[in-house]
């Protein structure tokens, strides 16, 4: 992984130093195993700093919205979907961006990998694969495959689909994953037994919003759920209020969602957050045959009207 | 003070017969983590943890909860009148809090009990609280309560501190609510020959304690100086505004206050709310006096490391528990944002 850090300090201090950009959005090593830091860097002197590895799972998309500035941004596959619907949403035009895209493979859970070495986790190194968890006393080497984010473990678009230069040869995509197995065993259960899985849920949920704000699709000025004139939503963690700002927010995000995992890997007390979103993204795909992100020339299915339009309510 | 002794195979009975007399509350796996929850009658508290998702301080002040309610009803006599919801303040222990989360008690009880101000329900029920501490034999890596000024084996806020020998706890009884709580347990075996063996566990723990901050220079700091620092904007480039540092914290104090009407009926609550929240400095008229994330996150530092170290002269709002740097989802950490500060020279660059 070192040589991606390598190729993106390279582009990054190009760009800083023949003015391309303003400054190069990226990562900076955590002060934790298994989490970096989103950082920005506006000096050529010190790209240095931006490193790269498979606990860089943040969305840098996240980061650009309303920028007025030139930006170099490092993007992987999903960031990269994410930076196409913002332009295609206008949060950001495509001639500020310089998009470095990096061919992904997955990024690490690090709340798996606590709970499958069990121990406090103190240094963490990965190469061919395989990851190399140290601790006090211990040392244990974990297949980085079975330690993937949920989302990054059937994730098909792993290349990025839009970029002014990319930093590797492109990676394999996956083709043997079941994008929806977790959505088809919820439809498959009963009415009762749906309700009672989305209660267990949700259970737990402390109402923090870390799963809207780190979305890159949640940018709205005022979330509706912070509107006071009129109020919307409750504000304590009654079970109704909790449940509309979930299903609201989802909604808000159908054929918008690139299955980042972000809103998942930020939540708090580890709601699987993205089992709201995944049942939209499958309906999309199958009604639309859409996927988001993919390209700056098509309409999302949900803001565009065709006269063809098969339903009749629409007419 | 003095220190008894209880042995492990009497845990059970003792921790039993304490039931009928506090609503007990305790360490509990859920999923993946453990937070503090009600123990229920013959539950034991889980006291093999490190340290909780959620701090404890919802047990003396829970995240929502209602404090008056009204009617609208113009027919009724007492309408638009607030009425005070009656509580439970009947007694309440937390077994297994760890050292630094009782500080943080105190801790907040600057802000709700003070000449100035009484808060009531907070005064009640931390008055109905008997906290048995469990001190840690091995704190975790991202643990800085030594250098935050309390400690591993820090008995200073605790009713009743135990310290784990294996087969059995010493523990030090504090107060008067800690030989209230002893007593109800029927623990009474005296322990005082091996008071040092607390000590030199004491020691050891914190001697593992490698993580550290240094806030010596924080109040001599000017405080527009630091406010107007350079760095800010780098330290909070990442951060997503989403408040878990906030909430996971057993120091913030924080609070909403709502008002929920359906029909006629009406009720006055209270929420944690969290200075990363754009709402909440929003004024009525529109106006934002921390209108972006660099001010909201300047605020959070700023409050806990110079301006409640300024107003109190009692160390900084924070006890070191290390439950922000371990959930914060985009890596901002704490000890990081104090050393810059503790550090800051006003024109010298040092982000
Ligand atoms: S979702 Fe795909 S592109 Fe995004 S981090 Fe995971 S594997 Fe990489
Ligand atoms: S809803 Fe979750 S998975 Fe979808 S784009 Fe937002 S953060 Fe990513
Ligand atoms: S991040 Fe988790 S706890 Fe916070 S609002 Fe979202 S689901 Fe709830
Ligand atoms: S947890 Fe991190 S990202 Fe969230 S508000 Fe706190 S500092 Fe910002
Ligand atoms: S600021 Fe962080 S480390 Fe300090 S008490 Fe709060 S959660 Fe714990």
């Amino acid at each position: 992984m070192s040589e991606y850090a390598e190729k993106i300090r390279g582009i990054a201090k190009k760009l800083l130093d023949d003015g391309t950009v303003d400054m190069v959005i990226g990562f900076r090593k955590g002060t934790m195993p298994l989490i970096n830091e989103p950082c920005f860097v506006k000096d050529a002197a010190k790209v240095d700093a931006l490193i790269w590895d498979s606990s860089c799972g943040v969305n840098l998309a996240n980061y650009l919205p309303k920028r007025k500035e030139k930006i170099g941004v490092v993007a992987k596959g999903c960031d990269s979907r994410n930076i196409v619907t913002h332009i295609v949403e206008n949060q950001i035009t495509r001639e500020q961006l310089y998009i470095i895209g990096v061919p992904c493979t997955g990024m690490v859970d690090r709340r798996k990998v606590r709970l499958a070495v069990g121990k406090e986790i103190l240094s963490v190194s990965e190469a061919d694969g395989k990851i190399t968890v140290t601790g006090d006393g211990y040392e244990e080497v974990l297949d980085k495959q079975e330690m993937l984010q949920d989302n990054c473990a059937i994730c098909v678009h792993r290349n990025p689909v839009i970029s002014d230069e990319v930093i590797a040869d492109p990676v394999e995509e996956q083709t043997d994953v079941d994008r929806y197995a977790d959505v088809k065993a919820v439809e498959a259960m009963a009415p009762e037994a749906r309700w009672n899985h989305f209660e267990q849920l949700l259970d737990g949920c402390i109402r923090c919003y870390a799963c809207r704000n780190a979305c890159p699709l949640c940018y709205c000025p005022t979330c509706f759920v912070d509107e006071s004139q009129p109020q919307w939503v409750g504000k304590s963690v009654d079970k109704t209020d909790t449940r509309t700002f979930h299903f609201l927010r989802a909604y808000h995000c159908a054929g918008r969602c690139t299955d980042c995992g972000a809103c998942e890997r930020a939540c708090p007390v580890g709601i699987p957050v993205r089992q709201f979103t995944k049942k939209l993204e499958k309906d999309c795909k199958e009604l639309f045959d859409w996927e988001a992100g993919m390209s700056l020339d098509v309409r999302p299915p949900l803001d565009t009207y065709r006269p063809e339009d098969p339903d009749e309510f629409i007419k | 003070m003095r220190v008894i002794k209880i042995d492990k195979k009497d845990w059970e009975s003792g921790v039993g017969k304490l039931s009928g007399d506090y609503s007990l509350y305790g360490p509990v796996k859920q999923g993946a983590f453990h937070n503090f929850a009600p123990l229920e009658k013959g539950q034991m508290p889980d006291l093999d943890y490190v340290n909780t998702r959620m701090s404890p301080k919802s047990v003396v002040y829970p995240q929502c909860e209602t404090m008056f309610e009204y009617t609208l009803d113009e027919n009724q006599p007492d309408h638009h009148v607030n009425k005070e919801i009656p509580k439970d303040y009947s007694p309440r222990a937390i077994l297994g809090i760890r050292p630094c989360d009782v500080k943080a008690i105190d801790l907040v009880n600057i802000n709700f009990d003070n000449p100035e101000y009484q808060d009531p329900w907070w005064v009640q029920r931390r008055a109905a609280l008997t906290t048995v501490a469990l001190a840690c034999n091995n704190p975790c890596s991202t643990c800085f309560c030594t250098s935050a000024g309390t400690g591993p084996f820090d008995d200073s806020s605790a009713d009743v501190l135990l310290a784990d020998m294996g087969d059995y706890y010493l523990a030090k009884v504090m107060t008067e609510k800690g030989e209230a709580l002893v007593g109800k347990a029927g623990f009474d075996q005296d322990g005082s020959a091996e008071a040092g063996a607390i000590d030199d566990a004491a020691k050891a723990a914190e001697a593992k304690i490698t993580s550290k901050i240094e806030t010596d220079k924080l109040g001599d700091k000017v405080t527009t100086e630091l406010y107007d620092a350079d760095f800010w904007e780098d330290v909070a480039f990442a951060c997503i505004n989403c408040g878990t540092c906030t909430y996971l914290c057993p120091t913030c104090w924080c609070f909403d206050i709502q008002d929920e009407v359906q029909g006629t009926d009406g009720c006055r609550m209270r929420n944690w709310d969290t200075c990363m929240s754009a709402l909440f400095t929003k004024h009525g008229t529109g106006h934002n006096p921390r209108p972006n994330k660099t001010a909201r996150v300047r605020q959070r530092f700023m409050h806990k490391l110079k301006y409640y170290v300024d107003k109190y002269e009692n160390g900084i709002a924070c006890v070191g528990c290390g439950r922000c740097v371990q959930q914060c989802p985009v890596n901002i950490d704490i000890r990081r944002v104090c050393d810059l500060m503790n550090r800051f020279e006003p024109g010298k660059e040092c982000a």
